[in-house]
């Protein structure tokens, strides 16, 4: 408990980010946030990472955040600097990642008269926050920032606004930061029902053809030891999604992979030919179910989640559990076990079954002499992170290269594939690697990007440099907008409707020189191995150009509004719609 | 798909408001009535809302808010487990030699006059649901100039326990 001292209102931001145990903080100064950079000039044990675009300390705050588990925070100036936010603060929304913005805004008194750089932050943003604060009596300042972390990392974690009026910030009080929350009207969960628990153990038991479905929610809940106990436990074959990848350790024999659109067709078949789906930290999203009337048709569902909403949502949960993961699957653990009485599981042939399909139907690709496939590079990279002995942490932008990065990179440990799922941001791996570096000084951070993703934030490059965060950027660069192009292919006809992006300009190895980096290009598989170890090896931010084939299409796949279960395997199967 | 009472009980903060109306905006939920105001407590507001969904979105509905940190609390208010009331203002048209017919058969319906004109009768209803539509039907062909109502409030009876089938004390 701090005692009660005299300060402004822009010290008591910091004093609060102090408390909170905030050691990283990612942001532009502006007009309307100054007096709160004065008072980081004037001392503080935040390590602030100036970026070069809000957009880019947004997206660093969330790499930051996935990487550690820890709230990442972002701050911006008032008008532009708070809506440039607005696209990570919505991607924040989408995953579950724990994320407080602090903006600055005009003063008090200037609020709603069109005041240079005003922008109504909170109104913006109100769709895509857990809840944001406009603070405009400094004696609300210290509850509202205790408010502000507590609501992000409870329950299922998300982003917040603080929006500070710049006369508050100026403003001197007592200051004394609260020891305890109040927030009546929230209040998440804190354990599961017994009985629930019984339930789910009794359905696991006597079920046939069992599969777990593993979502991001594992890794928010830091659950991953649980899911593992579980799933060893009674011997379950699971499924982990693009959000969860490393939840489970990718090597791990009963991790069957990511399911759903881009996921691999004995993924899609175990999940939708069980009888039933034991869901985990994830909900149902149309990427992996496809056509929902038609998904899992024939399984009982039991859903674990900290989130009642999402319960039910798009699929009825026949045995819902609410409330924390690790203390619900740990509960369900013991209760097999107890319940068991160590009797040999039931499921055995569907174990059987379900790894004969996985031999049957593997990811693959084919190799053409002379032609350089994105997924070589992908492999290549795979490879050389096995030999490295400290951690390395991915993170991808959106496209081909995102699914391709999903399918082939092999993730053992949680926290180490950083990527955007729900709300699917271009242009989020760069930033994102460099948040994931400040967390992870340790690690190696990948980032494997597309051309069209890089373009849209590699001015956050020049934050890698000067600021010391070295990551090595992988750009898959086939010239075009891929997985536009894939669709454009296959469902409209080959009409290429904007989406060639050339290899014309930049030079991205001549790019990365300009920002201090070291810059590789490869177009020859012959090289990759070399090249991306150099780039490894860099001791600096390395950004490799990989030039690749730009017809290869992104396999297997379910197209939009199919049915799962119809996925189709690769381009043989000669699918127009 | 049918329409549906939802009580909410929100801390009376700005913004708490909009947050629950953009909550139903954003998810295309549409809101037929909404009246709210405070309770017992300043610091609380009571919000009756009227929703048109199915019984599976009113279940999300109830879950969605209870996710916004200034909702404290979110109850269906059933038609038999609740007193609903509404007031509604009518000006309606009326020549003075029909203003006595006019008046006579509406305080027989339970309204009141709340002012008269050369030419119009303002009047005001304050009654269930079912009375209040009841009253709008009966002056409707004098010609309605406005109309305007609060929307629907509503509390539990103290006499409603769960579900049972107890006939209520005194249904008024």
């Amino acid at each position: 408990m701090s005692r009660r001292t005299r300060m402004l209102g822009s010290d008591a931001i910091l004093r609060a980010l102090e408390h909170e145990g905030v050691e990283v903080a990612f942001g532009i100064p502006g007009g309307a946030i100054l007096p709160t950079y004065d008072a980081m000039a004037r001392g503080t044990s935040v390590r602030h990472v100036l970026a070069r675009h809000e957009q880019g300390a947004g997206h660093m705050a969330e790499g930051y955040a996935r990487a550690s588990g820890r709230v990442g925070v972002a701050i911006a100036t008032s008008g532009p600097g708070a809506t440039n936010l607005v696209t990570p603060i919505a991607d924040a929304w989408m995953d579950s990642t724990p994320l407080v913005c602090i903006t600055g805004q005009v003063r008090s008194s200037l609020i709603g008269t069109d005041a240079f750089q005003e922008t109504d932050a909170t109104g913006i943003t109100m769709p895509i926050v857990k809840h944001s604060w406009l603070v405009q009596d400094i004696e609300e300042l210290p509850q509202v920032m205790k408010a502000a972390f507590h609501v992000a990392r409870t329950g299922r974690q998300g982003p917040v606004l603080v929006d500070v009026a710049k006369d508050v910030q100026e403003a001197e009080f007592e200051f004394e930061y609260p020891d305890e929350v109040d927030l009546p009207g929230w209040k998440p969960p804190r354990k599961v029902h017994p009985k629930q628990v019984r339930e789910a153990a009794q359905a696991i038991l006597a079920a046939q053809r069992p599969i777990v479905y593993a979502g991001g929610g594992v890794l928010n809940a830091d659950a991953c030891a649980e899911l593992l106990r579980l799933v060893e436990s009674a011997r379950l074959p699971a499924v982990v999604t693009l959000m969860g990848k490393g939840c489970l350790p990718d090597s791990h024999p009963l991790n069957y992979g990511p399911p759903g659109m881009h996921g691999s067709k004995y993924a899609n078949w175990a999940l939708n030919k069980s009888d039933l789906v034991i869901a985990v930290g994830t909900r149902f999203d149309d990427r992996v179910t496809g056509k929902v009337s038609a998904f899992a048709p024939g399984a009982q569902v039991i859903h674990f989640d900290i989130d009642a909403a999402e319960v039910g949502k798009i699929r009825h949960a026949d045995i819902p559990v609410v409330g924390p993961l690790s203390i619900a699957l740990s509960e369900l653990t013991g209760e097999l076990e107890r319940a068991r009485e160590g009797r040999a599981p039931v499921h055995e042939p569907w174990l059987r079954q379900v790894e004969d399909w996985r031999e049957q139907f593997p990811f693959r690709y084919t190799k053409v002499d002379g032609v350089l496939k994105p997924q070589t590079a992908v492999e290549t990279l795979r490879d050389l992170a096995a030999t490295r002995t400290e951690d390395v942490v991915w993170t991808t932008g959106v496209g081909q290269h995102q699914m391709w990065a999903m399918q082939y990179l092999v993730c053992d440990q949680p926290r180490s594939f950083i990527t955007s799922g729900g709300l699917g941001t271009m242009g989020y791996g760069v930033p994102a690697a460099v948040g994931a570096k400040a967390a992870r000084p340790d690690a190696t951070v990948v980032c494997v990007d597309g051309d069209g993703c890089f373009q849209m934030t590699c001015q956050e490059l020049a934050t890698a440099a000067l600021e010391r965060l070295p990551i090595v950027a992988v750009v898959l660069n086939n010239g075009w907008l891929g997985m536009v192009r894939q669709w454009q292919e296959m469902f409209y006809d080959e009409r290429f409707a904007q989406t060639h992006l050339t290899h014309a300009v930049p030079d991205y190895a001549m790019l990365a020189e300009a920002y201090g980096c070291a810059g590789f290009t490869v177009d020859s598989e012959d090289d990759l191995e070399a090249t991306l170890a150099a780039a490894f090896e860099a001791g600096r931010t390395a950004v490799v150009d990989v030039r690749c084939d730009p017809e290869e299409k992104c396999f297997p796949m379910v197209p939009a509004g199919a049915a799962a279960v119809d996925v189709i395997e690769s381009d043989d199967e000669g699918v127009r719609i | 798909m049918s329409t549906h009472t939802i009580s909410v009980r929100l801390e009376n903060k700005p913004g708490a408001l909009a947050r629950v109306s953009q909550l139903f905006s954003r998810r295309g939920y549409n809101i037929q009535s909404l009246a709210v105001g405070p309770t017992e407590r300043p610091d609380i507001s009571r919000l009756t809302l009227r929703v048109d969904c199915s019984e599976h979105s009113l279940e999300q509905i109830e879950k969605q808010m209870h996710k916004l940190v200034n909702v404290l609390r979110v109850t269906e208010l059933r038609p038999d487990e609740a007193i609903e009331r509404e007031l509604a203002l009518v000006t309606v048209s009326v020549p003075p030699d029909r203003r006595a017919d006019l008046v006579a058969l509406s305080q027989v319906a339970g309204a009141r006059v709340a002012d008269i004109g050369r030419d119009a009768i303002t009047f005001e209803f304050v009654g269930r649901p079912d009375q209040l539509e009841a009253f709008e039907e009966l002056i409707r062909p004098y010609g309605v100039r406005e109309l305007v109502r609060t929307g629907r409030v509503g509390l539990r009876r103290p006499s409603a326990s769960g579900r049972s089938s107890t006939p209520s004390v005194q249904q008024v």
